[in-house]
């Protein structure tokens, strides 16, 4: 699934996007708050969906070769996250769902787990 | 692969700035990008290295990362001056976590830390105890 047809589905702004976004097929996921959990053998290319707001998001995606973050409940998106994005050619999205919501939307959409465990 | 025998990358790991922990993993995996090293290889070490260097600041009071690339394999050591590990075997067991809510709040601090880098790299030696500081090597096979 490219990042317009994920953003329709879960009516998310795409804050940054990333140069070779367009390259972009997600077809797993993974929803946490604590990257601890994130860096938890998730497979290059997934979606990052978290409710968690700082730069480490950002670092956790470049260390995993994931290129897209949706953060969940509209919640602001400080500049220091959008640099760093920037930088790492990380997309960054926003919507107003829940993490329930979002992960129901995209499970229903067709995309799976990202991780294996 | 570029014609060079070894590259060596030291970072300070700076105990009051949150944003840049992960820097020193993200010079080594740039580097290891750039010697054409297979992706999967590149995000073990980055992961491993990114893990270690976060708990460096979080429970070490920042630290120092050492990288040593060569030809057949990295070499990476995390050191901290902090408080260190008081049962090492209690840490190495996934979820066993002695962060404070703090640090959940930054998100980090599951105990799946020194799991995760143990299950990403070839070699871990964890040299730690209490009140001594914690120094975490890791080693990768590049082949």
């Amino acid at each position: 699934m490219d990042i317009a047809k994920i953003a329709e589905t879960v009516s998310a702004e795409i804050i940054y996007r990333a140069e070779n976004s367009s390259d972009i097929d997600i077809t797993g996921a993974v929803a946490a708050d604590l990257m601890s959990e994130v860096m938890l053998d998730t497979e290059e290319g997934s979606l990052i969906i978290t409710g968690l707001i700082n730069p480490q998001v950002i670092r956790t995606a470049e260390m995993l070769d994931i290129y897209a973050v949706l953060f969940i409940r509209g919640k602001n998106i400080p500049e220091s996250i959008i640099e760093l994005a920037q930088d790492r050619g990380v997309t960054v999205m926003r919507t107003e769902a829940t993490m329930f919501e979002a992960c129901g939307k995209l499970y229903s959409a067709g995309i799976v787990s990202g991780q294996s465990a | 692969m570029a014609e060079i025998s070894s590259m060596h990358i030291e970072c300070i790991i700076d105990k009051d700035d949150f944003n840049a922990a992960g820097e020193a993993s993200s010079k080594v995996k740039k580097s290891l990008n750039m010697l054409g090293i297979p992706p999967k290889t590149i995000k073990r070490i980055a992961v491993a290295m990114y893990e270690a260097e976060i708990n460096a600041f979080i429970h070490g009071g920042g630290g120092k990362a050492v990288a040593d690339i060569y030809p057949d394999r990295v070499e990476v050591l995390i050191s901290d001056e902090g408080k260190g590990i008081a049962d090492l075997d209690l840490a190495m067991q996934e979820g066993y976590s002695t962060a404070p809510e703090e640090v959940r709040m930054l998100g980090f601090g599951a105990g799946m830390g020194l799991p995760n880098i143990k299950r990403n790299s070839d070699e871990l030696d964890i040299d730690s105890a209490p009140g001594k500081g914690t120094r975490v090597k890791m080693k990768f096979k590049l082949s």
